[in-house]
């Protein structure tokens, strides 16, 4: 079953007097469980669909279907509620609020989902072990490393059990050695039946995923599924 | 769009705790911004106590007048700009208590008074600045008040001018402060009474003049031994509070026949009564509370706008953090509610601080009137600040609630 289906969708911008297209009759399906890259130079128009299929934004014209569910039309709050409940975000640089612990941070999405306290601290403390930082779970973003934060980020992303994670340039501010962790933490993720949308601008960052959907001008250049994936040792045994 | 109460509580206290911890993170800008408010409390509690402490103090003061009591003499108790029209008036004299003795059928009591302030002596020891009253025998009953030792004069003491005195506890306090007054003798002037009683402690007029520094003798002593030539002043006790104004009217119309005021002729003594004092006080009132409602007002408007400033400057500071709360699924309300509670905590604080200054501060206002402050205007404060802070924040708290998540994202 599809968890997203956009049909001939659009995004038109006006800039002054100008009208820029920044998407223009896209049309995607992905599927329950699959890991998918979206590729694209910057100023591809990967950002706005990035944008558009986190519900941070709607398209101009056509249809966006999340889980059967139409979200093209639904209002400010709705759409709220559908990221919160179905999508998990992380982001290039991390985004956590910088006053509030690790622990605050992830529990965060499931005070606007209006789980209770208890229930909030178990899951936040389960989803921070899984990320393997169930000892850091009192440290405020400024004192963990970049690595550590985007592993925050995720634990964050992971724990409302979204239908999707939505990854914006994970690795985009992290050294290559970190950078392979989050990757590696990902591809997990995807084992244990995440579906995953990674958007980056890097080739080999891309073909950690099944599927690599290239965007140019603001249109699908090509979709082709990742035929020889080298599937890391380290990660096929978590 | 339903939203559960729960959530509502868990986003509360959610709010609750950024917002403390943004004041904490800004202590310096967050004092400095509630200072408009803290003076604007200072000035509600201040003026709220003070007011309080006038009335309570005017209330305590004015039933000494009695509400049932008419005072006739030459001036008016309020003159206003007429001042030499009331001086050149002829004095009350005592002829004319004769005449409303006489003809008077709508009164319980009265008595005519005279005074004069001057030094009272027993043995060696002197008191200076009593005044001395003459009067009759009703003079306790018009006045309404008690004997604490003794007895007053009776009729036949009044009318025959008998040396006897009453006196008040400040003079008993002063010339007798080891034995018993009674069946003293003490010197007014050059004269000699003996004390056969001593009146219950009253306190002072408005915080002006002590009512218990006072002796009262029979008027026909005071007459022969001061001199019979000089203005009274008449304390007429109504018969009943609700005939009050007839009792006025009956008083008028003897009056005006022993003064021989022609008909067209208006008044020339005043009938005064306590509500005279009232309708005085209540003008004062409105005007200590009008400047104080002003003030209040005013620096109240100077620290929303202040709290209004620092709002927009958080709400920008703060842009990429809304952007991240709204990614993982703040809704508008959230945000607004958000900030709302942040300036409402923020006008709060400085309300706090102007309840702890106004403590002491009304502190200092009792030593002149008799109050505290009272629970309901630091109740009233408390809630002021918060109304304050909620609309102060309402702008700068939508502008947030509307931020656009992808903008907001986007903002360095």
């Amino acid at each position: 079953m599809n968890v997203i289906n956009i049909k001939n969708i659009s995004k038109t911008y006006v800039m002054g007097t100008e009208a820029v297209h920044a998407l223009h009759d896209v049309t995607i399906q992905i599927d329950r469980g699959e890991y998918v890259a979206i590729m694209g130079p910057s100023g591809s128009g990967k950002s706005t669909l990035m944008n558009i299929l986190g519900c941070l934004d709607t398209p101009s014209t056509g249809l966006y279907e999340f889980n059967g569910v139409n979200v093209s039309e639904m209002n400010d709050n709705e759409l709220a509620k559908i990221r919160n409940k179905e999508i998990g975000f992380v982001f290039q640089t991390f985004n956590l609020i910088p006053r509030s612990d690790a622990l605050h941070n992830v529990e965060l999405p499931l005070i606007y989902g209006g789980i209770n306290a208890n229930e909030r601290k178990r899951l936040a403390a389960e989803s921070l072990q899984h990320v393997n930082l169930g000892d850091r779970m009192h440290h405020r973003p400024n004192e963990l490393s970049g690595g550590q934060r985007q592993r925050v980020a995720i634990a964050r992303a992971l724990v409302t059990k979204p239908s999707i994670i939505l990854a914006d340039e994970p690795t985009g501010n992290l050294d290559t050695k970190t950078g392979d962790e989050i990757m590696l933490l990902l591809e997990e993720l995807h084992h244990n039946g995440n579906t995953i949308i990674l958007v980056t601008h890097e080739e080999y960052i891309a073909e950690h995923a099944n599927r690599i959907i290239r965007i140019r001008d603001g249109a699908v250049e090509r979709d082709e599924i990742v035929e020889k994936r080298v599937i890391p040792a380290a990660a096929a045994t978590v | 769009m339903g939203m559960k109460i729960a959530d509502f509580v868990y986003e509360l206290k959610e709010g609750l705790a950024i917002s403390f911890q943004a004041i904490r993170a800004n202590k310096m800008r967050s004092i400095l911004t509630t200072l408009g408010i803290v003076i604007g409390i200072v000035s509600v509690t201040l003026m709220g106590t003070a007011i309080e402490g006038l009335n309570r103090g005017f209330n305590d003061n004015i039933s000494k007048l009695g509400a049932d009591v008419l005072y006739v003499g030459k001036w008016p108790w309020f003159t206003g700009a007429d001042w030499w029209k009331y001086r050149n008036r002829k004095d009350v004299k005592y002829q004319q208590y004769e005449a409303v003795q006489r003809h008077a059928t709508l009164i319980k009591s009265l008595t005519p008074i005279c005074w004069t302030q001057g030094v009272v002596k027993y043995k060696n020891t002197s008191s200076e600045g009593v005044l001395t009253l003459g009067a009759n025998d009703q003079y306790l009953e018009t006045s309404g008040i008690n004997m604490d030792l003794g007895r007053f004069f009776n009729q036949a003491e009044a009318d025959g001018g008998r040396p006897v005195c009453v006196i008040g506890s400040e003079v008993a306090d002063n010339l007798f402060p080891n034995e018993t007054p009674l069946g003293k003798t003490i010197r007014i002037g050059t004269s000699t009474f003996r004390v056969i009683g001593v009146v219950e402690k009253q306190g002072s007029f408005l915080g002006l003049e002590s009512l218990d520094n006072r002796i009262v003798i029979p008027i026909e002593s005071f007459f022969r031994r001061f001199g019979a030539n000089r203005g009274i002043q008449i304390n007429v006790k109504a018969v009943d509070i609700k005939n009050l104004d007839d009792t006025k009217e009956e008083l008028r119309g003897i009056l005006r026949k022993a003064r021989h005021v022609s008909p067209k002729a208006e008044d020339d003594f005043a009938i005064n009564q306590q509500e005279m004092f009232i309708q005085t006080f209540n003008a004062i009132g409105v005007v200590v509370a009008g400047i104080g409602l002003f003030i209040t007002a005013l620096s109240l408007f100077v620290g929303a706008i202040g709290i209004m400033n620092i709002m927009f400057v958080s709400v920008t500071e703060r842009t990429k953090e809304i952007g991240i709360r709204k990614a993982i699924g703040a809704r508008r309300g959230t945000i607004l509610l958000q900030f709302l509670i942040e300036s409402a905590s923020l006008s709060l604080i400085g309300g706090i601080i102007g309840i702890i200054i106004s403590y002491p501060l009304s502190l200092l206002i009792n030593q002149v009137l008799p109050t505290s402050m009272p629970i309901s205007v630091v109740a009233v404060a408390i809630l002021i600040s918060i109304i304050v802070g909620v609309v102060s924040g309402f702008l700068p708290a939508n502008r947030a609630s509307k931020l656009d998540p992808v903008e907001a994202l986007r903002y360095e």
